[in-house]
């Protein structure tokens, strides 16, 4: 089939394989990829970037299972990932989870129904300076209250 | 004596172009480097500097470049650790993102001296705008002639290639990254062979952190000597200090070595709704906490090292008065739980036990013996484990049980009345 998902990856992977030493760095990259792309990574996906590389899907399975980072079911339009590290709890980070599951009616590592949000506490970010700090998607927003929640929020659901 | 080395041009508009930072005095060190000094000299330089690495450890940066073998079949590698995983810890970002060119040109010249013609930056996989920003600035300083083949008509390759993270904590630890630019599990490795002789695909590789190469450029500007005349005779140079928790200001501040904590609180304008200083970790979750005793600790690797602590990454986390010691140390062994690796025992088990008592005291439900049980606990785990992670995960729960004790025994008789945190 020519014009299958899985022939226009490869495509772009080979690119990305060009960029590095061995085949197995490029797992990674290859990874981020399919998951930009598609928002989680299927074990479809998994199984071409093992043709492409020429390793077990096995072996990516595992490394993919090591990460943090990866999705491996569909995920949500909006990932909502909250700090709850030390520097961002002592600035409120847990009222901000409790708001983000009264306003989505979920719980904490639950999707909405309509897939549009997720919610997730993550470790440090990095950011504490600007505590408590939510990343939405790829993108940080720091110095976080209900308020600012509440406006993000309602913004998105228009989308 | 300026206060701002490494952060002097971090706040101007546009300095990540390379047009504002050449502007700014950037890529005139690069040049110098490559035309006056012979890749030992450099080395020498940075010895001489007294430049001890930024990344946690306090090595003399110098000294480990001096490890990388002078001939090598296989070819060198400089990797930039930009994993910036550790609980209070932005100071990297504030780099990759204010000044990006500063640790691009420190990777080119660090290349040069050790003898590398490739370069990886290891950037957290969350740092996405930063990574974007670096790929940029990498471009940029290619076309300039700054980065690829034949540098400034050198003859030399010099290359930088960005490498995402992609969420696990371990692979801030040297060996554990080196794994995983490889495409495995970010899993420890054993030591020796150091990476600076089996490394990256088995070949020399150096890994240094942000702040540590962002430095170098400044030290080929102005020289060995005047880096060693700032800070303190065995910390020199400045040093950026991450502020967080109970305090006004939050956020970076770069300053020399040595200044007194009580001084860096005033910078970042003191404690929170004028409560009262209750205690501090003085560099990152993984160094042990100290109280309102040290407020006149000189911050740096020796005077914290001798308060007992250590200086880290210069994450400094501020407790007020009313804050529980308890549900903080409680919070990070469970970072560390989840975060361990798995590799070896003492750590995976010890660090599972350590979060168990931790739940049961937090749910009321601790036990008489549960404060001498994570004692007992955190010294069968310390200096047992493969990597550091292990000992880091003790550092909250020995410091906390040794200054407060009293506030654990409250929270075993259900007792403890500090707001929440
Ligand atoms: C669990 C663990 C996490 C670490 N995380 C980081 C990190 O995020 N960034 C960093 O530069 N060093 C980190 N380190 C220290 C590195 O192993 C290494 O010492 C450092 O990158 C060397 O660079 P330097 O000599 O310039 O300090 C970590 C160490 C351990 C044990
Ligand atoms: S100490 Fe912990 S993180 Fe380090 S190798 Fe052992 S299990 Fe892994
Ligand atoms: S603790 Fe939340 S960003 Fe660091």
């Amino acid at each position: 089939m020519e014009n299958s998902i899985n022939t226009l990856l490869e495509k772009d992977f080979q690119g990305i394989l060009k960029r590095y030493n061995t085949p197995r760095s490029a797992i990674l990259p290859m990874l981020q990829f399919v998951q930009k792309k598609y928002g989680y990574i299927s074990k479809e996906n998994v199984e071409t970037v093992a043709d492409v590389l020429g390793l077990s899907s096995t072996e990516i399975g595992s490394v993919l299972s090591f990460y943090g980072m990866f999705n491996t079911s569909p995920s949500a339009q909006y990932m909502i990932y909250v700090c709850s590290n030390v520097s961002c709890g002592l600035h409120g980070a847990e009222k901000i989870i409790t708001f983000l599951e009264n306003r989505l009616n979920i719980k904490e590592g639950q999707i909405t129904v309509d897939g549009k949000f997720a919610l997730r506490t993550v470790e440090c970010l990095g950011a504490c300076g600007g505590a408590p700090v939510v990343q939405i998607n790829n993108t940080y927003y720091e110095n976080m209250t209900n308020e600012k929640m509440e406006k993000i929020i309602s913004e998105m659901e228009k989308q | 004596m300026s206060e701002k080395i490494v952060l002097k041009y971090a706040d101007v508009p546009e300095q990540k172009n390379i047009g504002t930072y050449m502007k700014n005095g950037g890529y005139k060190a690069l040049p110098r480097a490559l035309s006056e000094y012979k890749p030992d000299e450099i080395i020498q330089l940075v010895d001489k500097s007294g430049l001890r690495g930024r990344g946690g450890a306090g090595f003399p940066t110098g000294k480990k470049w001096g490890f990388i073998p002078k001939t090598s079949p296989k070819p060198k590698y400089l990797v930039c650790n930009a994993d910036e995983g550790e609980p209070g810890t932005f100071k990297d970002r504030a780099i990759i993102e204010g000044d990006p060119h500063l640790l691009i040109e420190g990777m080119a010249i660090s290349s040069y001296a050790i003898g590398a013609h490739k370069a990886y930056i290891y950037i957290r996989g969350e740092f996405a705008m930063g990574a974007d920003i670096l790929v940029s600035a990498i471009n940029q300083a290619r076309e300039a002639g700054f980065l690829g083949k034949n540098v400034l008509g050198s003859g030399l390759d010099i290359d930088i290639d960005v490498f995402r993270g992609a969420g696990a904590y371990i692979c801030g630890e040297e060996t554990a990254l080196l794994d995983s630019l490889e495409g495995r599990r970010g899993m420890p490795r054993l030591k020796p062979p150091f990476p600076v002789v089996v490394g990256l695909y088995a070949s020399p590789t150096m890994i240094n952190n942000v702040e540590t190469l962002a430095n170098i450029p400044r030290i080929i500007d102005n020289g060995a000597e005047w880096f060693a005349g700032i800070g303190t005779p065995h910390s020199t140079g400045t040093k950026i200090f991450c502020i967080s928790g109970d305090v006004n200001k939050p956020g970076v501040y770069e300053t020399p070595m040595g200044i007194s904590f009580k001084e860096l609180l005033k910078m970042a304008d003191g404690i929170k709704d004028g409560k009262k200083l209750k205690a501090f970790f003085p560099g990152g979750s993984s160094t042990p906490i100290l109280t309102d005793a040290h407020l006149n600790i000189e911050m740096d690797f020796e005077s914290l090292k001798k308060a007992g602590s250590m200086l880290g990454s210069g994450a400094v986390i501020v407790l007020n008065e009313d804050r529980c010691m308890v549900k903080t140390a409680a919070r990070l062994v469970k970072f560390y739980r989840d975060e361990s690796c798995g590799k070896c025992s003492p750590c995976r088990e010890g660090t599972d036990w350590l979060a168990k008592v931790y739940k049961r005291i937090m749910d009321n439900k601790g036990r008489d013996g549960d404060i001498d049980l994570l004692l007992s606990i955190s010294h069968d785990i310390y200096g047992t484990t493969f990597c550091p992670l292990g000992d880091a995960a003790t550092m909250p729960v020995v410091s906390s049980i040794k200054y407060f004790r009293k506030e654990y025994e409250e929270h075993i008789n259900g007792k403890c009345n500090h707001t929440d945190n």
